[in-house]
């Protein structure tokens, strides 16, 4: 038996390059599918991997609600008082942005790895390489929430919204999700190395935290405080408040303009993230080619 | 326009990262179906001109055609005939091995099954039928360079490029990519592979470009390549100076040569290597004249490169 038996006996040909715009798409399709499958098989066969880029959600939820949430105020009706109720939706919120730094990391490591040198040396779709990521991650992102969902439901929160509200809101959080996957592959790209990929937490964290993921931006001092309801994750924590009713959201006067309008902001801000950084990963993607 | 009769040809390709001229100028012609090496030192240029033949990189000048499409303008039509085995190894730890090829021959555009049945073909062609439901995370650097290589072999390429195909394996595990790598040309594929090693280059290529700071300044068969190189030399060693200066006779005679005697030890060029160091023992036996080591030895491939970029030196200068 030799190397080109069977299968390969035909020599390769222009039957590996689609014919038309419409071949074309089908194709491209087909390959995002195919690198989601392999994405998806990855969890399958390392839970493990899974399981760590959850563990830090969910237990940042035990230990904000149980340690630090017995001391929070959040609904002016004493300490720990509703804080599962507020913190649940940043808990969310938070994981959705948190998110980007996986989609770098891995970007990265096929970088890194050399796999995406051999995408690119295949006549496959070039543009899968990047929107099988991005799908795998939605799906991914999906199976985080479902599994947070859980997890929040055991400790006893509630959504106190119709359920087409509530699905919104997931809908809302999937959005901001999706938005950062270009983030994401934007600075996986960029990067040199998963070393400095592992660095990306000192971007992350401030994105995550100066916001209302774990407290109203009211309780900050000015101008962070400034800062944290502008974040666009405060946007969609706060929005997913409103849409699961969370008592005490929007008590008071809003402080911020943009506390008052926050489903609009839920909407807008990760059409602007996209509206830079596709461009910036598209850009990006064509330049490993320098 | 380039000739399209030849698997690849380049013309002067040139390209500059920041400050560094990675490649300055390199010309290339491999006839269809033969096995061409590109042999240099570390920073030679090598993985630069795969990666821009391969349509990985863009060359900054310079023409490049690959199974008669322009890298530049058709580099759809280029990656529909090339298969590429970078210089690190491209296969995914956490898949199986027949998972892995399972993936490429899909996106090869095969259908599920065939592309099973391919995966579970190629294991057993590359002796990794035992081995196919593993992690390549468990496989021995040998299997993990055959698994790559089945890889980017799921539908036989017209031009495969190998980018140091052997670098990091025993010489089992070399002598198994050799056979891989000669059973692919015969069927009809062009290789175009990188090294560091003469010998490989002289095993399995059927030309060697020798390329150095961005150019590749020689081209020849292998036979043609070591005559420029210089023959093999004999070299003795012995403790005794005056023992030295008699052996230094006795194998000036029988290579016909002029001996170079260093730091207590002697070494002469040779054309036949063998005869000369029977020769040269037998007489030196006879005398009983005590040395403490006798060989052959072919000049290393930096003593190579010293000598052919002097050479093509002074051939410039005149
Ligand atoms: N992406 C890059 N950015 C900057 N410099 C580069 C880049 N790639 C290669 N170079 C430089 O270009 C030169 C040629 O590199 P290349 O990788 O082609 O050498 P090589 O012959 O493959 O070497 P080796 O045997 O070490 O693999 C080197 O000096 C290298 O530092
Ligand atoms: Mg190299």
């Amino acid at each position: 038996m030799s190397v080109n038996d069977q299968t390969s006996q035909q020599r390769r040909s222009y039957a590996l390059l689609p014919s038309g715009p419409v071949s074309r798409f089908t194709w491209a399709m087909k390959d995002c599918w195919t690198i989601v499958m392999q994405e998806l098989t990855h969890l399958v066969r390392q839970p493990s991997t899974f399981a760590w880029q959850l563990g830090m959600p969910v237990v940042m939820v035990l230990m904000f609600v149980y340690v630090f949430g017995s001391a929070m105020d959040v609904t002016g009706q004493g300490a720990g008082e509703g804080y599962v109720d507020y913190a649940m939706p940043g808990m969310f919120a938070m994981t959705m942005a948190f998110g980007f730094m996986n989609t770098a990391f891995v970007v990265t490591l096929n970088k890194e790895k050399g796999f995406m040198d051999r995408f690119r040396s295949m006549p496959m779709s070039p543009s899968a390489v990047v929107t099988g990521r991005g799908v795998s991650d939605i799906i991914q992102a999906g199976v985080d929430l479902a599994v947070i969902a859980g997890v929040a439901l055991v400790i006893g929160w509630r959504s106190g919204g119709s359920l087409a509200a509530s699905m919104l809101a997931f809908g809302l959080l999937l959005w901001l999700r999706l938005a950062l996957i270009f983030v994401g592959i934007y600075l996986g790209l960029l990067i040199k190395n998963t070393e400095v990929a592992g660095s990306l937490f000192a971007v992350a964290f401030p994105l995550g935290f100066i916001s209302s993921v774990f407290a109203p931006p009211e309780m900050m001092p000015g101008w962070l405080g400034a800062i944290a309801a502008w974040n666009p994750v405060s946007s969609t924590a706060n929005a997913i408040r409103e849409l699961f009713e969370t008592p005490g959201a929007g008590v008071g006067e809003a402080s911020y303009w943009i506390d008052g309008h926050a489903i609009a902001g839920a909407i807008v801000w990760p059409v602007v993230i996209m509206a830079i950084f596709v461009p910036l990963a598209v850009r990006q993607f064509r330049n490993l080619s320098k | 326009m380039l000739s399209s009769e030849l698997a690849v040809q380049t013309r002067g390709l040139t390209k500059r990262y920041g400050e560094k001229l990675a490649l300055d100028g390199v010309d290339l012609s491999v006839p269809r179906g033969s096995v061409h090496g590109l042999l240099g030192p570390n920073g030679a240029g090598k993985t630069t001109t795969v990666r821009i033949l391969a349509t990985l990189t863009r060359a900054d000048a310079g023409e490049a055609v690959v199974a008669g499409y322009d890298v530049r303008n058709q580099p759809r039509e280029v990656r529909a005939s090339i298969g590429l085995v970078g210089q690190q190894t491209a296969v995914d730890d956490l898949l199986s091995a027949r998972q892995n090829l399972t993936i490429f021959g899909r996106l090869f555009r095969l259908d599920k099954a065939t592309a099973r049945r391919r995966a579970d073909e190629l294991l057993e062609l590359f002796g990794l039928a035992d081995a196919a439901k593993r992690s390549p995370k468990t496989f021995s650097g040998g299997m993990r360079r055959r698994l790559d290589l089945a890889a980017s072999m799921i539908l036989a390429p017209n031009v495969l490029f190998l980018d140091e195909p052997t670098t990091g394996l025993d010489p089992a595990g070399r002598r198994e990519v050799w056979k891989t790598v000669r059973d692919l040309a015969e069927q009809g594929t062009t290789v175009l592979l990188t090294t560091h090693y003469l010998d490989e280059a002289d095993k399995l290529c059927d030309r060697i470009s020798v390329i150095d700071e961005g150019r590749n300044f020689i081209e020849d068969t292998p036979a043609g390549l070591k005559r420029r190189i210089g023959d093999e030399r004999l070299e003795i060693a012995a403790d005794d100076s005056a023992v030295l200066a008699q052996v230094a006779q006795i194998a000036g005679r029988v290579a016909g040569a002029e001996v170079t005697v260093v730091e207590g030890s002697l070494s002469v060029p040779v054309a036949r290597g063998v005869r000369a160091l029977t020769e040269a023992a037998a007489e030196i036996r006879q005398q009983g004249l005590e040395i403490t080591d006798i060989g052959l030895r072919r000049p290393t491939l930096d003593e190579a490169f010293l000598h052919l970029t002097s050479r093509t030196e002074q051939e410039a200068a005149r």
